[in-house]
């Protein structure tokens, strides 16, 4: 079979203010070949894929298509050079059938005749095994048969470099198993597809190459048959890096809070969270670890009452009372004047945790503007709390009263946990608090936590960074695709093992 | 993720969201507009009539403040005022309410009916009590139906509450023909003779301004200073944001559109109780459309809309005198309105967003005109 | 049968003005715009055929029928276009507030008609009593010569000027255009979600400028109507009415259909002058004319309640669109 080379690139670099998001990067895919881009959140796979894809332009290095250096300035020109991507957030207007959506923004020569285009869609569809109503409505489609619309849109437009953003991450066992045959065939007719992954057993699986990334930089390609799961782990994850945070032991631990068997499913009957156990103690950090996606945010918001769980129990230990008491029919605001804080992830910082258009002290308010009989707000304790917050933190900011979409990620950030660790919380929770901070305002919250964890508190860190998470945390619960791949100890583990234990898939596997 | 690339063919003209910009240039950018706006009012003037701009402004400023006028001029924007200050809540919760009309003209019809058919047989003080009461019920149900359905089902609420607005006329009409069986468009004072509100300190009006004043304080308090009016900011600002906090969405919503529609109800009683002692379907005369403009201009702050209110009523009224000096009729004043605000709607895009021009040298925000 | 032929036949004269209102909204909506300033550009539209037919009929030694209909109908043309093209510049390049600059229009509107209405003939120095022009009006009310012999039936179906088959035309061809073409999808996917048309290629904001001047346009023609055909070219201040506001609400009546819209129109249109035939006493009346309301309020809210996704209104009608928005 013709195996010439579709694309290549030399020594892509790309930068987004002072962050490097890839680094001298070069890379080959062939024809009839799947070449799996392997690397961990934030190693830059997307960011690479989207220069191929015309979102982004290069800083430096070249392209090459079909042996030719081009220039890819638009999602249009990367059309015209027959490259097509599928994105991980869909495309689609909900109200119009899979065959509208297809040729939405084509001119075709031939005029305007929808039957004729469906004949066409179905053609696609029928080659390569695709399962498709060109006429159903996409409101009525679930995740995999919106995903395969996606696709046909883009073999439709003519593509025969296909790229992939992790198009697993929404599917079921199943629905991942059709999709791969699929790309098998794809595959076998002659086309080139790359399809961007951190899950090891699929790379295995359905890939013939695969090129590494780690922190925006390229490691190497290698040839699928040639490697084991070990040694892409190891490549993937890297060398164990010092970053010398402070850890101290854990004094007076009680068990403050259990999680027993917690089921939770999506409306698509999808389990995001499969027979979830284990407990936190005072004092502790405990930290989570696991692909993004693999269900954090579900078990955070199930503890903290925002989301229905199936089944299955959470148990909280008031240190006050004694008693244990369910959290499982408690209103998120029951929930909080217990103690138990959520602070929430960084890309929802000002969807969720903050309003932006408000300043300082009217966000410090957000959760206690009920405080008082009256009617009225009481607006000088938030202005304590934010002057306070400001100056321990350090927040850089003109002032209490300056809205808080005008401050810089790292400072917003500091304003929502500051907050949420101001009401001396017994359970604190924070979901990727680093996400997108530098250095140093990350060792603020580091410290923070830290200091949280001495004053007693039971702190739950989800992190993405595993030097961080050894470092910093007491015990480490591995999560894998909605379960418990295992719990180990922060002082002892080591990132391969943890690596492998977000990978593989969870199933048959229990919890100690 | 910002674009922030260097793009080969980057387009000549990028436009981005501005993050800041100063207390001085946003009231320089606005200044420009109305400055501009009064131009092109003068040109369309001189154009209709050829008479010298300067003397149609001193003509202006006389149909507002001339001998006489300036009391009525003051009732006017009290009114007005008063409906703004009605749709501000809803508007800062991002409740579309266009219904203000109707929901003040229900408030006339309820004092209207009370007057008519208690008039006479109770104490007057009695009558002015249950005129307040009903004037207020009626505003409320008129604001809160709307709500439930948004609230419950998101009906849309800008195409409910205008449709709720010609039915409210229509039940006026109805109550037209049975007060008065000769047929006319008005029922008069002599119908509606009791139940009138007090003058203060002999003075007309006075009373209805102090009322609205009252209202203007209040407002501004209770969306200031409030747990309610902080519960409105979440609401409006993010949804998720006020569910993630515990705030009952469904509740917040009807509560505002009630107190909405109270304070509606409150303007039809002035007008009706207070003002005219007479009720006719063009009574609220436009008035709940245009609040809606007074509060979105003075970016929903109770204190700036006794400002863009006066400005509007100022311009209706120097309109109209220009208008009956020169035999002309007295719609010339809404197209005078019109144009001002088609510049003051227009320079608010250079008070939100930053224009970049791109060769490699960025201007100030210049006031563009169309 | 005479009597119910009479009825319908004025109700479908009641019936047309709303229909080219309702036909231009449509269009404007399903691009995304919320325009409410069709009000005011229906009394533009109307004022401007007027002032053009007036000018002609005035100047003109004999009125000539092929003049006497262009003449108008290029002016109530331009008259919508450049209204709409303000509200275009303010709500699309400007990304105004769509409701604020909807109402403004429609103040500006109403006024512009009812002043030059009531003041053109001071303006120009005419010596006519009031602003009548007949003449023209009988060029627009030209009916096929047959009509007249063709019975009840015949009259109820025939007997109209040309501007009533007109907007059957025009809200068929807009259907057609929504439903059946290239273009049409693409203005449907602009209303229903922007970033992904503008994302497959399509130019959002020259979608959201040409649909809403054209359906400005044919709702300006609807004031034109109204004035030539239905009132005998006589115009009298505020006589419009809200007739607008009645076009926004056959809208959500008719759930973004235009055809659904033409029996929506002649409904309303009945609903108008029922009074006429039904024997109530007189101040039941605008319990009556309240109908259409009612009818548009319980329309809306089953739909809202029964969620069928094809019934809504557009999903980004009312928001404007800024492509690095977050």
């Amino acid at each position: 079979m013709d195996k010439s080379v579709a694309i290549e690139l030399k020594n892509i670099t790309k930068t987004f203010g002072s962050v490097c998001a890839n680094k001298n990067v070069c890379l080959t895919a062939r024809r009839g070949e799947i070449l799996a881009i392997l690397g961990e959140n934030g190693s830059g796979k997307t960011t690479l894929m989207n220069m191929i894809s015309g979102i982004y332009f290069p800083d430096s290095g070249s392209i090459f298509v079909n042996g030719e250096e081009v220039v890819i300035r638009s999602p249009k020109d990367a059309f015209d050079l027959k490259i097509g991507m599928i994105h991980q957030h869909f495309k689609l207007v909900d109200l119009f059938t899979a065959t509208e959506n297809i040729i939405l923004g084509l001119k075709e020569e031939k005029g305007f005749n929808i039957k004729r285009s469906a004949a066409r869609i179905t053609e696609i569809t029928d080659l390569y095994g695709f399962e498709l109503e060109p006429n159903k409505k996409i409101y009525d489609m679930s995740v995999s048969e919106k995903q395969t619309v996606e696709i046909v849109k883009v073999l439709y437009r003519g593509a025969d470099i296909l790229i992939l953003d992790e198009p697993t991450a929404v599917l079921t066992p199943q629905e991942t198993e059709k999709l791969f045959n699929v790309l098998r065939r794809m595959r076998d007719d002659g086309k080139a597809i790359i399809i961007i992954t951190h899950k090891l057993n699929e790379v295995m699986e359905i890939s013939d190459r695969v090129a590494v990334l780690r922190k925006g930089e390229y490691i190497a390609t290698l040839d699928t048959d040639k490697t084991t799961e070990n040694e892409l782990t190891e490549m993937m994850v890297g060398k164990k890096v010092n970053l010398n945070i402070t850890r101290t032991e854990p004094k007076n631990s009680e068990v403050r809070l259990e999680v027993n068997n917690l089921d939770c499913m999506n409306r698509d009957g999808i389990k995001l969270l499969d027979n979830v156990s284990f407990d936190v103690k005072s004092g502790e950090i405990l930290g989570v670890a696991g692909i993004a996606g693999s269900g954090q945010r579900e078990l955070l918001e199930a503890i903290a009452g925002l989301q229905r769980f199936q089944s299955g129990d959470v148990l909280y230990h008031n240190p006050n009372t004694g008693d244990v008491e369910s959290l499982r029919d408690k209103t998120p605001i029951q929930i909080r004047e217990l103690g138990v804080r959520l602070s929430f992830v960084p890309e929802d910082r000002l969807g969720m945790g903050l309003i932006g258009n408000m300043d300082i002290v009217d966000n410090m308010m957000l959760r206690s503007y009920r405080k008082g009989k009256t009617m009225f707000l009481q607006r000088k304790e938030p202005k304590d709390l934010a002057e306070h917050i400001i100056n321990d933190l350090q927040v850089v900011t003109p002032s209490s009263a300056t809205p808080v979409r005008r401050l810089s990620g790292g400072n917003i950030q500091k304003v929502l946990v500051g907050r949420e660790i101001a009401s001396s919380p017994t359970v604190l929770m924070a979901a990727y608090p680093v996400r997108g901070l530098d250095v140093n305002s990350s060792y603020t919250i580091y410290n923070l936590l830290n200091k949280q964890k001495e004053k007693g508190v039971a702190v739950i860190f989800v992190g993405e960074d595993l030097d961080v998470l050894i470092e910093l945390c007491d015990r480490i619960l591995v999560i894998a695709n909605g379960r418990i791949a295992g719990i180990v100890d922060g002082r002892t583990a080591v990132k391969e093992e943890i690596g492998m234990l977000m990978t593989k898939n969870g199933r048959g596997e229990e919890n100690e | 993720m910002s674009k922030t690339q260097k793009h080969p063919r980057e387009p000549l003209i990028h436009i981005t969201k501005r993050t800041n910009l100063s207390v001085k240039s946003g009231i320089i950018v606005r200044a420009v507009a109305v400055l501009a706006a009064l131009v092109v009012c003068a040109i369309v003037t001189k154009v209709l009539t050829g008479d010298n701009p300067f003397s149609i402004f001193a003509t202006v400023f006389h149909g507002a403040f001339g001998k006489g006028r300036a009391l009525v001029t003051v009732h006017d924007v009290a009114i007005l005022l008063c409906i703004s200050l009605a749709v501000t809540p809803a508007f800062k919760m991002r409740f579309w309410n266009i219904g203000a009309e109707g929901q003040v003209l229900m408030g006339c019809l309820a004092t209207a009916v009370c007057m008519f058919t208690l008039g006479g047989k109770i104490s007057d003080a009695l009558l002015v009590l249950i005129m307040v009461i009903c004037a207020v019920l009626t505003g409320v149900v008129w604001g809160v139906i709307p709500a439930l359905f948004k609230a419950y089902w998101n009906t849309n609420e800008t195409l409910f509450t205008l449709m709720m607005n010609y039915v409210a006329i229509q039940l006026i009409e109805f109550f037209l023909k049975v007060a008065d069986k000769s047929g006319s468009n008005v029922v008069g004072p002599d119908l509606l003779s009791h139940g009138w509100l007090p003058d203060l300190f002999g003075v007309k009006y006075i009373l209805n301004i102090a009322v609205v004043a009252l209202i203007t304080l209040a407002i501004y308090i209770y969306l200031r200073y409030s747990k309610h009016g902080y519960e409105i900011s979440v609401v409006g600002e993010s949804e998720n944001t006020a569910r993630y906090i515990g705030v009952n969405v469904k509740k917040v919503i009807i509560r505002t559109m009630a107190l909405s529609g109270a304070i509606c109800g409150i303007a039809g009683l002035l007008l009706v109780g207070g003002s005219s002692h007479s009720i006719d379907a063009n009574l609220a005369d436009g008035r709940g459309f245009t609040a809606i403009m007074v509060s979105w201009l003075a970016k929903f702050n109770p204190l700036y809309m006794i400002l863009t209110s006066f400005m509007l009523v100022f311009l209706a009224r120097g309109a109209d005198e220009v208008t009956s000096k020169f035999g002309l009729n007295s719609d010339f004043a809404d197209i005078l309105t019109g144009i001002i605000l088609f510049f003051i709607i227009g320079c608010e895009f250079f008070i939100q967003y930053q224009i970049h021009f791109n060769f490699h040298r960025e201007k100030s925000p210049k006031e563009k005109e169309r | 049968m005479e009597l119910i032929c009479g009825f319908i036949q004025r109700a479908i004269l009641q019936g047309t003005p709303l229909l080219y209102g309702a036909t231009g909204e449509i269009l404007t909506e399903k691009s995304g715009n919320l325009n409410l300033g069709i009000p005011g550009i229906m009394y533009i539209g109307a004022i401007s055929g007027v002032v053009g037919g007036f000018v002609y009929q005035t100047n003109a030694a004999t009125v000539v029928t092929l003049w006497a209909i262009l003449i108008p109908l290029i002016c109530c043309l331009a008259g919508s276009l450049l209204t709409s093209l303000i509200y275009c510049f303010l709500t699309i390049t400007l990304r105004a507030n769509q409701n604020v600059t909807g109402l403004a229009i429609t103040t500006f509107g109403v006024g512009v008609g009812n002043f030059f209405g009531g003041s053109l003939i001071k303006i120009i120095k005419s010596d006519v009593p009031y602003l009548s022009l007949t003449k023209i009006a009988k060029a627009y009310k030209i009916t096929l010569p047959f009509a007249e012999d063709m019975g009840p039936i015949g009259k109820a179906i025939f007997s109209y000027g040309f501007m009533v088959y007109l907007a059957i035309i025009i809200a068929v061809a807009v259907s057609v255009f929504l439903k059946r073409t290239r273009a049409g999808l693409h203005l449907r996917s602009v209303g229903e979600n922007p970033a992904t048309a503008d994302a497959a290629g399509i130019n959002v904001t020259r979608h959201k400028y040409f649909a809403t001047s054209i359906g400005g346009m044919i709702a300006g023609l609807g004031g034109l109507f109204y004035i030539m055909d239905y009132s005998n070219g006589i115009w009298s201040n505020n006589g419009f009415g809200d007739r607008g506001w009645l076009a926004i609400a056959i809208v959500i009546f008719a759930t973004w259909k235009p055809l659904v819209a033409i029996v929506g129109s002649y409904l309303f249109g009945a609903l108008y002058i029922l009074f006429n035939y039904i024997n109530v006493p007189i101040q039941f009346l605008p319990l009556i004319q309240m109908l259409p309301y009612i009818v548009t309020i319980v329309v809306l809210v089953a739909v809202s309640m029964r969620k069928k996704r094809e019934n809504q209104p557009p999903a980004s009608l009312g928001l404007s669109y800024f492509r690095e928005e977050r």
